[in-house]
């Protein structure tokens, strides 16, 4: 058994969500390969070589894939992966925009955002916004998974040494093209990595006060997040969105201000170790996941609270 | 251009499901069923390319029981002009009905297919790009913004960093992100008029396409159960107990 990791990276760094996938590979059993698809990506080449577990390390450099664009990169990943047992892919944006591709051109289900690995066939999943758990077993030839990082611990990103070999192979579909795109700066950590999140939701009233709960989030170390209500409302970008339709999050605490706590945010982060809600509405649901509750005015206890810190 | 937009029934977003003490699937028994909210934006974004006059035919499709007339109905309500229904009982996986709104793609010939970006039930997240896959066409996902030009397509995607732009060529697959409209409610009259519009009803078999299946559901569990936790008086108290109780700061 051979497993092929789909490395998530952004041509310069391997991103931390590649070393959950690996983890997960790990569990499957087997060797493990990971695909480096980009442009000038050779750095990510070298990191993913050193992550541990890694047998080899395959990088497809060219400028159709600079972009990874799923019209390139799938027919690539189709034609490598159809020798391999499993595909694996973080179900990042990138990975989850890709993937379904490689699945469908190899003539195989997909099995999404897997929590657990059960055996080599067997995985389970969340479904119905978290409410239920499927286990799902797969008959393919070649298993075409994506892997939700919070449900596996990363692997060490240092200490391996694989081999790194190039693949010449090029696909252009000429199908799309790349325009632009238009990335939030943030100084604090990555919401889907950090270990503990502050989030904000229509309680907040505007963004200036969100500024609350930033001064909170520097003093703990944390990335800040929000609630849809927070992200339509405009008060905060929707890469900060925490829910069914937004970013996953598994953090050791997460910390909720005035956000009510709708089965939609609750599916993006009740596998938090320790919730603690800060609502001043005593029958919102968001405090039957609670932990720790505190009824009380935001405007008041999240000031106090970082000042205490 | 025509547009063909994919529908879904799905257990209506507001509903707590049930785990069926069989461990075999959710109770979907007496449950509210809805259009997918991503299927709603989906329609409202073809709806909206007809009204600036770019979409000329809008055709609205789904794969599913025939109660998902009701969908179906609905879409018509709200703007569409004519439905299919591919009607199977069983639930199907994604790369079927990737594979059966192929077939229907084949013979319609649309410049544009939207879809929802995932189906709050399975939450898989696949058909768009699978039929993207079967048909060979472009592919715009998470889609925030979509401009029609000519014979491209300006789509501006939600990805985790923020946003990007792609430009595909038609005929060319969006799906739908929750930003990318707000959703129209059908009027009364409208209701009424999509009652007259034509609904055709087709079969798997039909289309000539075989839904088997690579995945196998094997049992279906509630989540574990966190345990409930406890309310604190003041924030002297929260910031005690997470450090002596829960050590997370």
């Amino acid at each position: 058994m051979t497993i092929l990791v789909i490395a998530e990276h952004d041509n310069k760094v391997l991103a931390p969500a590649t070393l959950n996938t690996v983890a997960a590979a790990a569990k499957i059993g087997g060797d493990i390969h990971v695909l480096v698809a980009g442009q000038g990506a050779g750095a990510v080449a070298e990191a993913a070589a050193k992550v541990a577990g890694v047998s080899k390390v395959l990088l497809a450099d060219n400028a159709a894939y600079a972009h990874q664009l799923p019209e390139n990169v799938a027919p690539l990943v189709a034609e490598l992966g159809a020798s391999y047992s499993h595909i694996l892919a973080a179900a990042t944006s990138n990975g989850k925009n890709i993937l379904p591709r490689v699945a469908a051109q190899l003539d195989v289900d997909q099995i999404s955002e897997i929590v657990s690995v059960e055996s080599a066939d067997t995985f389970k999943r969340p479904i119905y916004a978290g409410n239920a758990i499927a286990t799902v077993q797969s008959t393919a030839a070649v298993k075409v998974i994506t892997v939700r990082a919070t449900g596996f611990d990363p692997v060490v990103a240092e200490g391996g040494s694989a081999a790194v070999e190039a693949v010449a192979a090029v696909h252009n579909a000429g199908t799309s093209s790349f325009v632009g795109e238009e990335l939030a700066k943030s100084d604090r950590p990555e919401l889907t990595a950090a270990k503990i999140v502050v989030s904000g939701g229509r309680g907040m009233q505007n963004g200036d006060n969100f500024k609350h709960l930033y001064a909170l989030a520097d003093k703990l170390g944390a990335a800040v997040g929000a609630s849809r209500a927070a992200v339509d409302a405009g008060f905060v970008p929707n890469d900060m969105q925490v829910g069914q339709t937004g970013k996953i999050v598994a953090p050791q605490l997460y910390i909720a201000v005035g956000i009510s706590g709708a089965i939609q945010h609750l599916a993006g982060m009740k596998d938090s170790k320790v919730i603690v809600a800060i609502n001043k509405d005593e029958e919102a649901p968001i405090f039957q996941v609670a932990d720790y509750g505190l009824v009380a005015d935001l405007f008041e206890a999240v000031p106090e609270l970082s000042g205490s810190l | 251009m025509k547009v063909l937009v994919a529908v879904k029934r799905v257990v209506d977003y507001n509903v707590k499901v049930r785990v069926k003490a069989d461990n075999c699937g959710v109770d979907l028994a007496n449950v509210k069923m809805s259009m997918n909210p991503f299927c709603e934006i989906a329609v409202e974004e073809a709806v909206r390319l007809k009204e600036k006059g770019i979409a000329t035919e809008i055709v609205v499709i789904c794969v599913g029981p025939s109660t998902a007339q009701e969908q179906l109905r609905t879409a018509l309500a709200l703007g569409a002009d004519r439905a299919v229904l591919v009607e199977s009982a069983e639930e199907l996986t994604s790369l079927a009905v990737a594979k059966l709104l192929k077939a229907v793609v084949d013979k319609e010939q649309p410049q544009l297919v939207i879809l929802g970006k995932q189906a709050i039930d399975s939450d898989n997240n696949q058909t768009g790009q699978m039929l993207a896959a079967l048909t060979g066409y472009g592919q715009g996902t998470f889609a925030s913004k979509v401009e029609v030009s000519g014979d491209s397509v300006a789509v501006t995607r939600e990805i985790d960093g923020g946003a990007q732009t792609v430009s595909l060529k038609l005929p060319a697959i969006v799906t739908t992100d929750l930003r990318l409209n707000e959703p129209r409610y059908a009027s009364l009259p409208n209701i009424m008029k999509a009652k007259k519009k034509p609904l055709e009803v087709l079969t798997p078999d039909a289309l000539g396409v075989s839904t088997a299946s690579t995945n196998k559901t094997v049992k279906v569990e509630a989540p574990a159960a966190r345990s409930a936790g406890i309310k604190v008086k003041s924030v002297a108290e929260l910031v005690e107990k997470l450090k002596n109780e829960a050590k997370v700061i």
